[in-house]
């Protein structure tokens, strides 16, 4: 059961990778990141790291968006990949 | 371009798949990575340190020179963004934007113009307006106090639960960015000024430092905390578990003002005016 | 057929995980957007992270907070029944580490827009061909 849902996430965390380096559009990207991240933390969850799920969904899917929606928000949203 | 990286990530990638086949399989208890060193740390961390979660007993205190320098790393990183972005050359735009706050009636004020008083009633808004929004600055003022509250207890009771002084300083530091956020950067750094961040990120270091160092002074090694004993009156065992939770309070002070000072440079673009 | 289910079983998170750091290469060599690059970066160290945590997985092993640690009496501590604690702890400073990377990555980005006004790599090789 455990490694059904392991395998579940693995592939939406590999689906969300993918789509987070080919939106068009860098905010949509920083969210998608987020959304990586936080998968992340659950699929670590899962493996019984708690110091590390907790850090991650602390750190990747909140620092690290609202960084990069505030870079994003100072330079630009255009991009052509 | 495109060909050439793909070829290159296919290589590489098919070479570390290959790899895979020598690997332990998942899960399994004796491959070697849970074999040489790892048996004494979760056998002893109760005996030496009196601290049941093994990660904060191995990262503050096993391996507390690694964490210092990684705290370190952290400081560096916001040092470096400061030098990066920050500029002091400071422009007021003459077009200015004020908000009344009783009435919420927002002014324009041109060139020339008289610019009101700094007072509780008048409150200076961005220049790119952003409709004033009570319900998210009703709720992220209520939220706050209880983040705080949720971090403090992350950092003193990592001991026992998930957390440390890492998680808690960052679950710190988002509650002053969630502020910054709801409300704006300038009533943000009234609150929190730029040289209380640096002030708190250097203490949060040089409390780490001092805490090895007053081991040494004790006439025991760098980050010893049993010779913290002589100045708690416990055993060596429950000094080592007081030297860590010196330490997690170190680690998340730094981490706090770091992460604090990495969105109001990142925000702003080095202005500390207007952000986000 | 058996021991191809028994190898899927054991090795198919490592690889999903090489393919997580290969999504993460592929996006740093071929991206032309440097947010694109930075967020390909993100991916190969949250990968490598995962790798990590993933050999410290031991079957039938609980997390690595000493149960019982506080009831009466002492309970012998026995190393199979913990899961390896000792690459989560390489790994949160890791993932720490991680986030300040980024931020001294986006204050690079931000002073290149400053400069360039624009984030595509190859716009900014042009300007710098002209100047």
């Amino acid at each position: 059961m455990m490694w059904l849902i392991q395998l579940i996430i693995l592939i939406i965390v590999v689906v969300t990778a993918l789509a987070a380096i080919t939106v068009k559009d860098l905010l949509g990207a920083a969210i998608l990141f987020g959304a990586y991240s936080f998968m992340m933390c659950l699929l670590w969850a899962i493996m019984g790291a708690v110091d590390v799920a907790f850090t991650e969904a602390s750190v990747g899917a909140g620092i690290s968006t609202v960084l990069f929606v505030a870079a994003v928000f100072r330079t630009s949203r255009r991009t052509k990949d | 371009m495109k060909v050439l990286g793909a070829i290159i990530v296919l290589l590489f990638g098919s070479l570390l798949i290959y790899c895979t086949l020598d690997f332990p399989s998942w899960g399994d208890p004796a491959s070697p990575a849970s074999t040489h060193v790892s048996p004494y740390y979760i056998e002893n961390t109760l005996e030496d340190t009196a601290v049941p979660n093994i990660v904060t007993a191995v990262l503050a205190d096993y391996r507390g020179y690694d964490t210092m320098f990684e705290t370190v790393v952290i400081f560096s990183a916001g040092i470096a963004c400061f030098f990066l972005l920050r500029s002091f050359k400071r422009i007021e735009p003459d077009t200015r934007l004020y908000r009344h706050v009783p009435t919420g009636i927002t002014f324009r004020i041109e060139k020339g113009g008289r610019y009101p008083r700094e007072s509780v009633d008048f409150e200076r808004i961005d220049l790119q307006w952003v409709p004033h929004d009570l319900i998210i600055k009703t709720t992220c003022r209520m939220i706050i106090p209880f983040i705080q509250i949720f971090a403090l207890y992350v950092i003193a009771h990592g001991h026992h639960s998930p957390g440390g002084g890492f998680q808690g300083g960052v679950i710190l530091g988002a509650s002053v960015i969630i502020f910054a956020v709801s409300h704006n950067l300038r009533s943000s750094t009234n609150r929190i000024s730029e040289k209380n961040v640096v002030l708190l990120s250097t203490t949060g270091v040089l409390l780490y430092a001092a805490t090895g160092g007053l081991c040494l002074l004790l006439g025991s090694n760098f980050l010893d905390y049993s010779a913290l004993s002589q100045i708690f009156g416990v055993d060596s065992v429950t000094a080592r578990s007081f030297g860590i939770l010196l330490v997690e309070i170190g680690v998340g002070m730094a981490v706090m003002a770091v992460m604090i000072s990495l969105y109001y440079n990142l925000a702003s673009a080095g202005k500390q005016d207007e952000g986000l | 057929m058996h021991d191809l289910t028994l190898i899927l079983m054991s090795k198919l998170n490592y690889w999903i995980y090489i393919l997580l750091m290969m999504i993460g290469l592929y996006a740093m060599i071929v991206k032309n957007n440097l947010v694109k690059k930075i967020i390909g970066m993100n991916i190969l160290q949250t990968a490598v992270i995962l790798f990590f945590i993933s050999i410290g997985a031991k079957n039938k092993a609980t997390i690595p907070i000493i149960e019982h640690a506080h009831g009466p009496g002492n309970h012998a501590v026995s190393a199979a029944h913990y899961i390896n604690p000792l690459p989560h702890v390489l790994m949160l400073t890791a993932i720490v580490v991680a986030v300040a990377t980024l931020g001294v990555a986006l204050a690079l980005i931000i002073k290149l827009h400053q400069q360039y006004r624009t984030l595509e790599e190859d716009e900014i090789l042009a300007q710098l061909k002209n100047e």
